[in-house]
């Protein structure tokens, strides 16, 4: 019986302990010590929030540079429902999505020809990476350049200038932020309209 | 496989070993109640905790009150997380005003987090509140991560003590637990994660202007507080859906680098803590080498499986191999920031040890890379494991190896002094019996049930109208899940969609069976053991710290689950990945009729 | 007689292997036993009696199943009729082969006990009620009853002898033809229904009723009636039961899965009843589940050829644990005599004075110590034993108050003894003590030696060097007890300083000096409460609470019936140095166990690369890469699966009754021996063995 008594105010103890104190103590501290972070790193142009740097964005725009394919929701980059496709190396979705992705990429960038990085034309984990890979960006910078009429050239400055490599040499893989580098496009080389 | 992917892994493993001695002489002495530099700040908090639950610090319980604490307090709090999630539409912190739960669903994430599996049958941005996100399930990755301490450090007890009637107090143990090991780490390691890019905030959803114009609705809440935990609980319920892989949960390769090792930190840890407690710290050594090679074994089948990636994309035209500038191999389901190596890695971590948070998409591995996933978990999730369940579990099988192979020395056989007797081993057999059982069993009726179409049970119909995939790989969806469930690890091959009441229920007592009836059959044999005397050490002696027990324990351990689950997986991944060599691929196929011989 | 300097040898063979002879050793394979095991075989088959053995009735249940599906098949002549036939024969030969092994074991026990129960048979008594004699039937003899036996008949039942002395031949027990001396009093006071008076009589007190005699019990343990299953045995059986369990959970859930696959892939076909029973029968641990008890009755049956009867299977499995062996100094450590080794004598005496003087007073002492001190004076200075009678000698003996013997002659008053009664002695004479005397007895003392001072009246002669003679080989044996983890205590009634001498010549651990039956008890209870277990020897009455305390306790079969009642093993031999043969034979049936649990285990990894690719090859064809051995075809793959599974039980049976051979080694180095013979072996040898049998059912056009 007395464990039944310890149980009872265990549980609200302790949930009140974990459950209310800790995530409050913790959300005081975060925001006190790293503000922008701990309120999602929001990107604003202008006073105006046009996303996360961490949340991928849905770009299908030549100017712009194209994320990875995403399975989040049903155009993809949906933030509310965050996950990969779950399609398995032998389902034949996969094959057929992937080929259809090839043929519109190759279509659509017709200045590139070598081969296609893996990550480029694969769903990501979340449906929200907001990378890339250097190549995945690379074999887009002639559509990119030709859309905003520059030479590609600068638009390769760029891309090189927002690669980021492995986190202090060591750790992950090489990325550009899609974000970011467009954000970076819209300030260098505007689009006419 | 690259060379900075094999660096990375190497320096992983370093790190881990470096950890493990202090962090297993820190627990060693805080559940020896001995004490330790944060004495003089924890400890009035910890007496304190004690007062206010009524809880006497001196009393030691018996396995079987041990086991009633445990199972009582459980069952409470397994109590509470279904009424919230039954109620948050009348609770405060529910800025998007989220509906109640419905009841089959709520009990399996109940049982979920209540026994530290955290399958996720729910989608979190779109069915919990912040507030039950806080007091129904960030709790749990305390209160389960505690028991399984707890229960972990009971068992140590039993091969410590001798001629002893009881294991210690659970209620001291948890408490212990929460106060000195998991609440101080998670606070710190939440603004670590913060630091790096995880949110911690209680605002609502943001909605925000694309660059193109769209407008998308990003999720916000507490949930570097809840990652942390969720890691070094080993528990992996994702604060969202897409979990470890999401950004905002773990934005960088440096956080990434950071959780995996939150996952193992603790399991590793013990193995010390074991050494050291039965006072003789090569024992404990001897079964970290023992999760040592199981876990290189396991990431070199895997990397190099996903870094070979799928040969019928690379016919497709994909590049397959990795460059400077691109990570080639599988990435299908996988992050940039994270690459093959790094996914590979925490894949393998995750399953390794119970978790089950995963930064890449196990349903979208290559057949070899997701074998070992799921192997893992039905080897019982003893390489490296669970918090306290890890190590209980390795005993286990160190217990079944020596009763087996140590009857070649001539002697009745021993571990660590002890006896290896009847009751002993009635009580391993039992665990692995039940994992046995609910593994397959439950997938044999996940794979061919038919129920009434758009019926209350599942209304998808047949329950492989619930899979994503055909074939093999629908195969080792169902059985993926129900391996995660009784294995209360919580990852998936997620594609299965198991939120209908069948799956629901069936993996819920799954869960329960994978917890409970594991962890009791064990606090019993360490009661048995405890109440043994201990017989001296001699020539004639089983050596369990030398290579050669290592090398048996990994060979039982291999073929006892290889044996059990080797039919099973041949006819998923193994027979997949032969498929896929082939190049075939497999279209949905609805309703599949059952053809029985 | 023997000579000192000759030592004689307990054993040839000192490495402890357990020796091919054995008194009543018979070969493995005896006609009669093998044509008897056979029928056993059979009758075995009962459900009733095949439930005790969980993974062999699954064998059973599967056979009846396929029984009746090859009944099936063949009424409807269906094209899988003759694969279901040759499955269902395997799978009953798999049953039989393991009734065979249990049979066979307990075959050679019955044989034993037949013979036994022809001597019980014809015996009748003569049994003395007042002063008279009468003939009753030896069943009818009653606890308390007198018989008198004479010479060449057959002693009716068990009991002290209370009158007379007589050489008896016991070999109808023992199978030791050499007859023993049975007198009454002391220690070799006890008689043994069924054993044969040679010369002389003796009038015996019945000791036990009919039913429970020796021979009875004798009988009843050899034949196994009284077997129950040791822990050891449970604890596997629980490990080989819930193997079993976990195997059929597997391939029973392998119907749906297969169901599933065939569905989603949709073509193939689910497997049949009769496959997935064969995959389940290969995968059980039948190897050991169908050599388990043969392999326990095996290991009494080994105890027994050494001529040690073990009151239970228990008692042979704790021989194997034992941590400490307590053993007699006398008669096990050391010859049992004290035997003179040396003259050393004092001041001006020369050698052969004192050793003549020694001689004299010693013709007349028939201890075993008197007579050694005559060899040895006739050895080392040629001197012959006299007839003492003309000189009109008078011998002294030897008195607990005087604590000296010698003998009176030609004026002479020679006397030996222990050095203070011979001082003594000495000084009543009005003669001195020189201090190097005290000297020399002191330094013999303390080498553990036992000195025998020899005076003639006044004069201190000198020292007669008295020593136990440790056995030869024991330094060797003791050292191998060791290496295993055996610890050795030496149990002595002489002073610390004698039993320390011995102790470290002989190379035992430990030895408890002065013992009396209470310090060896405490000891016992010392040690057990440690976690040690303790196995001894005794014989003496007073030896039995000792005897029952321990863990093995060996009795010596011309000890007292208390001692033999108290123990749990009695030799037949009544040589105590055995209890080190028993420690190997339960250590040797412990290691039978685990190497072909390991091996059977080892064994599933190869059926399993038969047996999948075989039963998936209609729905899943790219699983022939898992057919790495390179099967002919699926019925001949699972066929040879079944195949190798029967053989191997019958191709083991040999090992299971002999026991695997043991070494005297660290249990590191054992395990690591036997890990590769029976662990990785196992997974290997089964690859060759399958892919042989299916060429063989390819050449004979079977499968």
């Amino acid at each position: 019986m007395n464990q039944l008594k310890i149980t009872i105010r265990a549980t609200i103890v302790l949930t009140i302990l974990t459950g209310l104190a800790y995530p409050l103590l913790v959300t005081g501290l975060a925001q006190a010590l790293f503000h922008r972070q701990a309120n999602g790193s929001m990107v604003d142009v202008n006073g105006k929030t046009v996303g996360s740097e961490l949340i991928g964005q849905r770009f299908t725009k030549p100017e712009y540079f194209h994320g990875r394919p995403s399975a989040a929701g049903n155009d993809g980059y949906d933030a509310l429902a965050s996950g990969g496709s779950n399609l398995g190396p032998t389902n034949q979705k996969l094959v057929d999505r992937v080929q259809t992705d090839l043929k519109k990429f190759r279509a659509e960038n017709p200045g590139f020809t070598g081969p296609i990085p893996a990550d480029l034309l694969t769903s990501s984990a979340s449906g929200l990476d907001p990378d890339l890979s250097p190549a995945s960006a690379e074999a887009q910078v002639a559509r990119v350049a030709a859309a905003r009429g520059v030479p590609a050239g600068s638009i390769q400055a760029l891309v090189a200038q927002r690669t980021q490599g492995r986190q202090w040499g060591l750790f992950g893989e090489p990325r550009v932020n899609v974000l970011l580098l467009n954000l970076d496009l819209d300030r260098s080389f505007p689009v006419r309209k | 496989m690259t060379a900075n992917g094999i660096f990375q892994i190497a320096l992983y493993f370093l790190v881990l070993l470096a950890l493990t001695k202090p962090l297993g002489l820190y627990m060693t002495k805080v559940f020896q109640g001995e004490r330790t530099w944060v004495h003089r700040l924890l400890r009035p908090f910890e007496v304190a905790l004690y007062k206010l639950c009524g809880i006497d610090e001196t009393a030691e319980q018996h396995w079987t009150r041990y086991a009633g604490g445990i199972l009582l307090f459980s069952i409470a709090t397994l109590l509470v997380t279904y009424l919230v999630q039954r109620i948050q539409q009348w609770l405060p912190w529910n800025p998007q005003g989220l509906g109640p739960a419905s009841p089959d669903l709520s009990f399996n994430t109940a049982m979920s987090f209540t026994t530290n599996t955290n399958w996720q049958s729910y989608v979190p941005e779109t069915t919990v509140s912040y507030l039950t996100q806080m007091i129904g399930l960030a709790t749990h990755n305390f209160f389960s991560a505690a028991v399984g301490l707890a229960a972990g450090i009971a068992v140590i007890r039993g091969f410590a003590r001798h001629s002893a009637k009881t294991l210690g107090n659970f209620w001291v143990d948890m408490t212990r637990s929460l106060v000195y090991v998991l609440l101080p780490l998670s606070i710190l390691g939440a603004l670590l994660l913060v630091s790096q890019g995880a949110i911690q905030n209680l605002h609502p959803y943001a909605k925000v202007a694309t660059l193109e114009g769209a407008v998308q609705t990003i999720p916000q809440g507490p949930t570097a507080s809840q990652e942390v935990i969720k890691m070094l609980g080993i528990n992996g319920g994702g604060f969202f859906n897409a979990n470890s892989a999401h950004p905002y949960e773990n934005p960088t390769p440096f956080s990434n680098f950071f959780q995996i090792l939150l996952i193992f930190i603790i399991p590793a840890g013990l193995t010390y803590t074991f050494g050291k407690m039965v006072k003789d710290t090569r024992q404990g050594w001897a079964i970290f080498a023992a999760m040592s090679i199981l876990f290189l074994a396991g990431v070199f089948v895997t990397y190099p499986a996903e870094q070979s990636g799928n040969p019928i994309l690379t016919k497709v035209g994909i590049e397959n191999t990795a460059t400077a500038t691109q990570p080639g191999g599988n990435m299908e389901g996988k992050e940039v920031r994270f690459g093959i190596a790094n996914s590979a890695l925490f894949a393998v971590i995750t399953t390794d040890a119970s978790c089950g948070a995963v930064n890449a998409m196990h349903d979208s591995f290559t057949p070899l890379g997701g074998l070992v996933p799921l192997l893992n978990i039905q080897l019982g999730e003893i390489i490296f494991g669970g918090v306290g369940s890890g190590l209980y579990g390795m005993l286990l099988f160190a217990v079944l190896s020596v009763f087996i192979a140590g009857l070649m020395v001539g002697r009745t056989p021993e571990y660590l002094c002890k006896k290896i007797e009847q009751k002993e081993v009635k009580m391993a057999m039992l665990s692995v019996l039940v994992a046995a059982l609910s593994i397959l069993g439950f997938s044999a009726l996940g794979s061919v049930s038919h129920f009434p179409k758009d019926g209350y049970i599942n209304p998808p119909g047949a329950t492989t109208a619930n899979l994503n995939n055909n074939g093999p790989h629908g195969f080792s969806e169902v059985l993926y899940a129900y391996s995660s469930g009784t294995g209360n690890n919580g990852s998936a091959f997620a594609g299965i969609n198991a939120n209908t009441p069948f799956f629901n229920t069936t993996m819920g007592l799954a869960m329960f069976a994978g917890r409970f009836l594991m962890m009791i059959p064990l606090l019993a044999m360490a009661g048995s053991l405890a109440a043994k005397k201990q017989i001296p050490v001699s020539a004639g002696t089983f050596p369990t710290h030398g290579s050669l027990f290592v090398v048996l324990l990994v060979g039982v351990v291999l073929i006892v689950g290889a044996l059990t689950y080797f039919p099973a997986l041949s006819l998923g991944p193994i027979v997949e990945h032969y498929l896929m060599q082939d190049g075939k691929l497999f279209s949905l196929l609805l309703n599949p009729g059952v053809v029985w011989g | 007689m023997p000579t000192v300097t000759e030592q004689q040898p307990i054993a040839e063979d000192v490495t402890l292997l357990i020796p091919k002879r054995a008194m009543r050793a018979r070969p493995l394979f005896d006609p009669p036993i093998v044509r008897r095991a056979i029928g056993d075989s059979f009758r075995k088959l009962h459900p009733r009696l095949m439930a005790k053995n969980p993974v062999m009735f699954v064998v059973e249940v599967g056979a009846v199943v396929t029984t009746i599906l090859c009944a099936r098949d063949l009424a409807t002549s269906a094209a899988i009729a003759g694969f279901t036939s040759q499955i269902t024969l395997w799978l009953w030969f798999t049953v039989l082969f393991a009734n065979f092994a249990e049979a066979m074991a307990e075959g050679r026990g019955k044989a034993q006990a037949d013979t036994l129960r022809k001597t019980k048979t014809e015996t009748t008594a003569r049994r003395i009620v007042g002063g008279k004699t009468e003939t009753v039937a030896a069943t009818q003899l009653r606890s308390g009853d007198v018989v008198l036996v004479e010479q060449g008949e057959i002693i009716p039942g068990d009991g002290d002898v209370i009158e007379g002395i007589a050489s008896v031949d016991e070999s109808a027990i023992t199978g030791e033809s050499a007859p023993v001396i049975r007198e009454s009093g002391g220690d070799r006071s006890a008689v043994t229904g069924g054993t044969r008076v040679l010369s002389d009589w003796i009038r015996v007190k019945i000791t036990s009723n009919p039913g429970e005699t020796f021979l009875d019990r004798m009988i009843a343990l050899v034949e196994g009636a009284q077997r129950q299953k040791t822990p050891n045995e449970i604890a596997l059986n629980i490990v080989i039961s819930g193997l079993t369990l976990i195997f059929l959970f597997a391939v029973v859930t392998l119907q749906p899965f297969a169901a599933y696959s065939v569905a989603s892939n949709g073509s193939g076909t689910v497997p049949t009843v009769t496959v997935l029973i064969s995959l389940l029968v290969c995968l059980i641990p039948t190897t050991i589940g169908g050599l388990l008890s043969a392999i326990g009755i095996a290991g009494m049956d080994r105890v027994m050829q050494h001529n040690v009867l073990a009151m239970s299977g228990k008692a042979v499995e704790a021989a194997g644990d034992v941590n400490t062996l307590l053993l007699d100094k006398t008669g096990t450590i050391t010859l049992g005599n004290r035997q003179a080794v040396e003259f050393i004598p004092v001041g001006p005496v020369e050698p052969n004075e004192l050793a003549d003087a020694a001689q004299l007073s010693s013709l007349a002492d028939e201890t075993p110590e008197g007579r050694s001190i005559v060899v040895l004076a006739k050895q080392q200075f040629n001197i012959r034993g006299r007839e003492v009678a003309e000189h009109e000698a008078h011998f002294i003996p030897f008195t607990a108050q005087t604590r000296m013997s010698g003998v009176d002659l030609d004026g002479r008053q020679i006397r030996k003894g222990a050095t203070e009664s011979v001082a003594e002695f000495v000084r009543a004479h009005g003669g001195k003590v020189p201090a190097e005397l005290l000297e020399i007895t002191e330094r013999i003392s303390r080498s553990g030696g036992t000195p025998l001072v020899v005076a003639d009246r006044s004069r201190c002669l000198g020292v007669v060097h008295l020593k136990d003679v440790v056995k030869g080989g024991m330094r060797e044996r003791f050292h191998q007890l060791r290496t295993m983890g055996i610890r050795t205590v030496m149990i002595t009634g002489d002073n610390p300083l004698t039993a320390a001498a011995i102790a470290s010549e002989a190379g035992v651990d430990d030895f408890l000096a002065q013992a009396t039956p209470k310090d060896k008890m405490d000891l016992i209870k010392k040690e057990q409460a440690g976690g040690r277990l303790v196995a001894m020897t005794g014989d003496g009455t007073n030896d039995a609470p000792a005897l029952a305390q321990a863990d093995v306790g060996l009795a010596m079969n011309t000890g007292t019936m208390a001692a033999k009642e108290a123990g749990n093993m009695v030799d037949l031999d009544s040589n105590p140095t055995k209890l080190i043969e028993v420690v190997a034979i339960g250590k040797q049936l412990l290691m039978t166990r685990g190497a072909l649990t390991t091996f059977s285990i080892a064994n599933d990894v190869a059926k399993y690369f038969a047996i999948l690719p075989a039963m998936f090859a209609a729905t899943y064809p790219a699983l022939a890469h898992l057919n790495i051995m390179g099967l002919r075809n699926p019925e001949s793959a699972v066929l040879a699966s079944v195949i190798f599974n029967a053989l191997i039980i019958i191709a083991l049976v040999p090992l299971a009754l002999r026991g695997v051979k043991y070494r005297p080694t660290s249990a590191a180095a054992l395990l690591r021996r036997n890990l590769l013979i029976y662990g990785v072996g196992g997974v290997l040898v089964p690859f060759p063995g399958i892919w042989v049998i299916d060429r063989l059912l390819g050449v004979l056009h079977l499968a």
